[in-house]
């Protein structure tokens, strides 16, 4: 495992090491901060309050405890927390795809793109256009599928490590990515249908 | 497969497919910093006047971390941050009594309380500026003594090395250890001219010490109580002059019955 290095030398020396932990996870943290809160300025908060907490704790910890951390998934699960708490302070109202809110149906909307093969999303516009599309739908999915669906696919995690971040069974674990994707690929066909029909009336 | 199964395992495809394609974002610049200010392990930095011209003292709660010269704040800060890649703020408080009085050589450097942040240091390298620091300001030891001391006698060379590199000069004094032959040698910080201004600010005589030098003396003793030393040791330069012995080696003072003295340790005292 090639974190092991970073671990041993966080356990010998915390203080002359952290700056290396930072450097090393802060594009990750950040990311998936963004990913789960949607704002740019949420997630720099986020992922600020999470190494903070990361340090606090190892400053407690003895060092074969620190020895013994899945750093990673330890510092994916500070980060959770800490967006979980945020996202629940700040009382945001929850749009999604199951009630179908209006922002949900606006996103769903952007990521259809014509079936008409002459005009495949293959200019790289398009295609960060449909990046963005995915990206905004992600953010309506209610959290327990967003969180899950984000670390398996965008972080590009096993589902033990998602499992493990989630604190959750396996199987409860590879349900929701499941869920996750099922609700995503629902919202694209559904606002199919809704634009189909809408042709044909027309 | 029915037509439905088909469609539905394609868009899953896609689905994923499109999933993986959010790119990693990039921390904003501005995190690193944050963070390490947060923890205390962010730093900031004074200016100090001192014998050779101002100096920029870096620190984190961890201790002090850098000193080195430059013209400005602006060209410090700047040459910080290419070292260690983190942003670096003036400190607006003035610093504590304890960095300017060693700065202008006032307090013995063990004493001064004062704690270093070596991140990046080997634990020889750390050996041998804690032993440095252990030097009185007015004295100077040669590196050969520094390498006795921790343990690595024949390491005279690396000791040497470690000292060129050391981050903190004049708050660790470095500038106290010169060659074995008595030479002042080489300094970091603009040469050994500057390590002379900083020995005479602090009382040693460099002059006098190459003098010493040159003529083959490398060792003071004293006849009444039988002890020899470090030319400038405190001890012996406490005491009256007319009773000085002057020796080439150790060996030609342990032969005239001489002890070495057990404050500046001139040789290995035999078990």
């Amino acid at each position: 495992m090639p974190q092991m290095e970073l671990i041993n030398s966080l356990a010998d020396d915390l203080d002359g090491t952290f700056e290396r932990l930072v450097r090393v996870f802060q594009d990750r943290l950040y990311s998936f901060a963004h990913r789960l809160c949607g704002s740019r300025e949420d997630a720099e908060e986020v992922a600020q309050d999470s190494f903070v907490r990361a340090y606090r704790a190892l400053k407690t910890y003895p060092a074969e405890r620190i020895r013994a951390l899945a750093l990673q998934a330890w510092l994916y699960r500070i980060t959770l927390n800490v967006a979980r708490n945020r996202m629940r302070r700040k009382r945001v109202p929850q749009v999604s795809i199951e009630n179908g809110g209006a922002a949900g149906e606006a996103a769903r909307r952007a990521w259809d793109s014509p079936d008409d093969p002459d005009s495949r999303p293959d200019s790289r516009l398009e295609r960060s256009q449909q990046r963005a599309n995915i990206a905004s739908l992600v953010a309506t999915l209610p959290e327990r599928y967003r969180s899950a669906i984000i670390l398996r696919y965008v972080e590009g995690l096993s589902l033990e490590e998602v499992a493990d971040i989630l604190k959750q069974p396996l199987g409860t674990a590879k349900s929701n990515v499941h869920r996750a994707v099922n609700l995503l690929r629902r919202a694209i066909t559904d606002s199919r249908r809704v634009q189909g029909r809408a042709e044909v009336r027309a | 497969m029915t037509r439905t199964d088909k469609a539905s395992m394609n868009s899953t495809l896609t689905i994923v497919r499109g999933l993986t394609s959010l790119s990693r974002e990039r921390a904003p610049k501005s995190l690193l910093p944050a963070v390490l200010r947060r923890v205390g392990l962010g730093d900031t930095y004074w200016r100090l006047e001192t014998s050779i011209g101002p100096l920029f003292v870096a620190h984190s709660r961890a201790g002090i971390s850098m000193v080195t010269r430059a013209r400005s704040g602006a060209e410090f800060a700047k040459g910080f941050e290419k070292k260690f890649g983190r942003t670096i703020a003036p400190d607006a408080g003035p610093p504590p009594r304890n960095v300017r009085a060693v700065a202008e050589g006032r307090l013995r450097g063990r004493d001064a309380g004062l704690r270093f942040d070596l991140r990046g240091l080997s634990e020889f390298e750390q050996a041998v500026l804690g032993k440095a620091l252990e030097i009185p300001p007015g004295e100077v030891r040669p590196y050969s003594w520094i390498a006795r001391e921790i343990g690595h006698p024949d390491a005279v060379r690396a000791t040497g090395s470690a000292l060129a590199k050391n981050p903190v000069p004049v708050l660790i004094p470095c500038h106290r250890v010169v060659r074995s032959d008595g030479h002042i040698g080489n300094y970091s910080l603009g040469g050994a001219r500057n390590k002379r201004v900083l020995l005479e600010s602090e009382g040693a005589q460099p002059e006098t010490l190459e003098r010493l030098a040159a003529s083959g003396v490398r060792y003071l003793g004293n006849e009444e109580g039988r002890f020899f030393c470090f030319p400038t040791c405190g001890g012996i330069q406490s005491l009256m002059k007319d009773n000085r012995v002057r020796f080439a080696s150790q060996h030609e003072a342990l032969a005239a019955g001489y002890q070495p003295c057990g404050e500046c340790r001139p040789a290995a005292v035999a078990a």
